[in-house]
């Protein structure tokens, strides 16, 4: 019956709730390779961070039964391999970008074998809180339904950008990410920053990964991710490099996401696959519409290799 | 700090000495035993060609190089300076040749990076008024909430220097400060210096190749030849000739060659309301018009940053124009390869390594770069003539001395002066009808710079047209025919050389 009553109004509230539920892993992996970028690397292995993270979590809360237990052990394997990066990159004449593939495979790699046993069973999941308890309408329940984890990424943004303003750590790591020059001129210690940038930059992915197979959809399989790590990077770009922006383009992200499930609980199911795309059709726009020969990126981290 | 040192400055304590300071890179002795000292409240020059050692010693002195041996003396103690951290707590405070701001952050953010320590966490409100307080003591003024890369070079050294002196130091030490600045912006910034060493005592060691700044400012210079010191003690009673002799020895110095007397000839390049921007998307060249005729040189002037390399770009085709007309002998151009053959334009741009070579092909390829695919360089049309080619190579290679004359090798191993005339040895060696260059001297020495500005005026003498775009006013003035000034993109001031006014064309450049 709520069905009739809500109708096509069905479809916004879905990719409202859909956006908060899918932003989730964007968010995460996004705000750690913000922070990896504005320290002057970029770590594409990100993605691989996100699956090793998923599976962790999975097994780690399986085991143990306790879900947050496997929030934090997932966050531990993306920054042990943010500390590989970061340790493989500060030899010289060595591609960031590169070993970032190398170890996205790896990552990947490491996630498959060691998650086989894990397919099948049900883990414990991470709670959520409903906001949305007040109504009677189930939708409305459904869409306000909200992870615990989504409101520390939403308490993170902020928090990061104060940290990037305000602090001495902050201004280090932009000085460090913008000109190397200016900080051996200053005598900061440009790959120990990096360092410790990108190894938080994979504890967040890491986190982003639990919440995927902790949460939304909520179990562990090899094709879980399908690339939100490699899209939350290029939406990094698209957010130049500010971590309240990287929250908003997340929250756009997600609800790209959502619109193929949210027309479909309506009935609108022609076209599935294709509203399903609606996430890399929407990367690719903002790649083409972002870019141009003719002018380099404004924010855009002097030290990134990308723009040298 | 006692009456005597106030009063005279000469018979106060030495605020720095270097002792029997010796520094090799690999077998070559950059610094060979320098004995100096700075006196207290001093303003001391350090002059020398380039490849002399003068950066190579100022950073031994700072901590960034560790000297092989000898000592360093700050205030009669002698100590050890491994790394800037520790010359910062000696009180030692150093500007560098190259910008060090972080181009990204505004000035208040550059300036707040600077103090030592860095508060743990920043209060923007409190720091802001610090700053703003003490900026409005000083004799210039910069806007605090700009970012650093939106700056002018002239603003950019402002700020290092502004950077050091809030840090207080007791010795300031300055690589080339004024290279970016016009002369009267100069002149501020030394006077300002000059005024601190008397009322602050501060020591000022400043490394610098303008005598005219030397001879203004300077109370002891110490001069560094081929990295032994050739002199050291008060400025009293040297002229500039002596001094250049101190600074070259009996080196003979190519003269720039005679002007001869040529016809002006035909409008070679049209340039016609020509607005381009820069990588930011900002307009850089704002409207430019010029006429550039046969058998002349036409200097431009201007302090860095104002529109110079986005002009050059345009016109050797790494950069389009958003709007404008550029003619070449009457047609259209749009800077195509075919177009640059057709009509014999050629071009040495700043930085030719970065912007007209190939850094890891040898000389032969780099020098084939403008001819490979003409008919008598190429068999059956598609494939390379590689023995016409390198006989090519090796001719040019011999005309035009470059060193070592090796053509396997990548060009990228050449010392800057080698890589300049090879590009210019392509560039101008066959028939050419107009000439576009770039600071075609910046970083050489005296004799190869000598040698460069000869060849541009043995090329003008043959009746080219020559587009000279140079930071470098000297160079302007001996060169040119015809000098224009451009600032913000604009062309500000044009008169004949006889006519050309030094004092109009520095106000010019800094756009008063």
């Amino acid at each position: 019956m709520t069905e009739t009553i809500l109708g096509w109004w069905g479809v916004p509230l879905a990719i409202l709730g859909g956006a908060i539920r899918a932003s989730t892993p964007y968010l995460f992996v996004s705000l750690g390779e913000c922070l990896t970028e504005k320290s002057g690397r970029t770590n594409l292995g990100q993605e691989g961070n996100l699956v090793l993270g998923a599976m962790t979590a999975y097994a780690v809360s399986y085991l143990s039964g306790s879900p947050w237990l496997g929030v934090f052990a997932a966050g531990c394997t993306g920054m042990l391999l943010g500390l590989l990066h970061a340790w493989v990159c500060q030899f010289k004449k060595v591609n960031d970008i590169a070993v970032g593939i190398a170890l996205m495979l790896f990552g990947i790699g490491v996630a498959f074998f060691f998650g086989k046993p894990y397919i099948q069973p049900t883990a414990p999941h991470l709670p959520a809180i409903g906001f949305g308890n007040w109504s009677d309408i189930p939708q409305v329940r459904a869409a306000l339904e909200i992870n615990v984890l989504f409101l520390f990424g939403l308490l993170l943004a902020p928090l990061l950008s104060w940290v990037l303003s305000s602090t001495r750590w902050g201004l280090m790591l932009r000085t460090v990410g913008d000109s190397s020059d200016a900080a051996d001129a200053l005598g900061f210690s440009v790959n120990r920053v990096r360092m410790v940038a990108t190894m938080i930059g994979g504890f967040l992915a890491g986190v982003g990964g639990a919440f995927l197979s902790l949460y939304y959809p909520g179990s562990w399989n090899e094709g879980l991710s399908s690339g939100q790590g490699l899209i939350a990077v290029a939406l990094v770009v698209f957010a130049r490099w500010d971590p309240m922006r990287c929250l908003y383009a997340a929250l756009l992200f997600g609800g790209a996401g959502a619109l193929g499930p949210a027309l479909q609980s309506v009935g609108f199911s022609s076209g599935y696959y294709l509203f399903n795309a609606a996430p890399y059709v929407l990367t690719l726009i903002l790649m083409i519409v972002t870019c141009s020969p003719q002018r380099t990126l404004a924010g855009v981290p002097g030290e990134l290799s990308i723009t040298k | 700090m006692t009456a005597e040192a106030l009063t005279s400055p000469y018979q106060s304590a030495t605020a720095l000495e270097v002792i029997n300071l010796c520094k090799s890179f690999g077998a070559l002795r950059v610094l060979d035993n320098i004995s100096f000292q700075l006196q207290r409240g001093s303003f001391h020059a350090l002059l020398g060609g380039n490849g002399a050692g003068k950066s190579t010693l100022v950073k031994c002195i700072m901590g960034y190089y560790h000297a092989d041996e000898g000592s360093v003396l700050i205030g009669n103690h002698e100590r050890e300076i491994n790394n800037t951290r520790d010359a910062h707590q000696h009180g030692l405070g150093m500007v560098y040749q190259h910008f060090t701001l972080v181009p990204e952050m505004t000035v208040l953010e550059n300036l707040v990076l600077s103090r030592s320590p860095i508060p743990k966490i920043i209060n923007w409100q409190k720091e802001k008024q610090h700053l703003e307080s003490l900026m409005a003591e000083m004799p210039f003024q910069i806007p605090l909430h700009k970012k650093a890369s939106a700056l002018a070079a002239g603003e950019k050294q402002k700020v290092e220097i502004l950077k050091q002196l809030f840090l207080q130091p007791e010795i300031l030490i300055l690589d080339e400060p004024t290279s970016v600045l016009t002369p009267q912006e100069a002149d501020e910034v030394l006077d300002m210096l000059k005024e601190w060493t008397r009322s602050k005592n501060l020591s000022v060691l400043i490394i610098t190749h303008k005598f005219r700044e030397v001879m203004n400012f300077a109370d002891d210079v110490s001069i560094l030849r081929r990295g032994k010191l050739t002199y050291s003690g008060p400025l009293a009673e040297k002229t500039p000739a002596m001094l250049a002799e101190l600074m070259v020895g009996n080196e003979e110095i190519a003269s720039t060659g005679a002007r001869e007397l040529a016809i002006k000839g035909d409008i070679r390049l049209d340039i016609h309301q020509l607005v381009a921007s820069n990588d930011s998307g900002t307009v850089a060249v704002d409207g430019i018009s010029l006429k550039l005729h046969g058998g002349e040189i036409l200097g431009i002037a201007g302090v860095s940053g104002n529109g110079q390399s986005e002009l050059v770009q345009v016109l050797s085709g790494q950069r389009s124009p958003d709007s404008g007309d550029i003619r070449v002998f009457g047609e259209t151009y749009t800077a195509s390869r075919e177009e640059m053959a057709r009509h014999k334009l050629y071009c040495l741009p700043e930085e030719p390594l970065r912007n007209a070579c190939v850094p890891r092909m040898n000389l032969v390829e780099n020098l084939a770069l403008r001819i490979f695919d003409q008919p008598r360089y190429t068999r059956w049309r598609w494939f390379l003539n590689r023995q016409a080619l390198k006989a090519h190579a090796l001719k040019l290679i011999d005309r035009y001395h470059v060193r070592p004359p090796e053509p396997e090798r990548w060009i990228e191993t050449l010392s800057g002066g080698n890589v300049q005339r090879l590009v210019l040895a392509r560039e101008i060696s066959g028939e050419v009808d107009l000439l576009i260059t770039a600071n075609p001297c910046f970083g050489l020495d005296f004799a190869a710079t000598a040698e460069i500005r000869r060849q541009l005026m043995e090329v003008r003498n043959r009746g080219v047209a020559v587009l000279l775009v140079s930071e470098d006013l000297d160079e302007l003035l001996e060169l040119s025919d015809r000098i224009a000034v451009i600032f913000e993109g604009q062309l500000r001031y044009e008169a004949p050389i006889a006519q050309a006014n030094m004092d109009e064309i520095g106000l010019k450049m800094a756009g008063h």
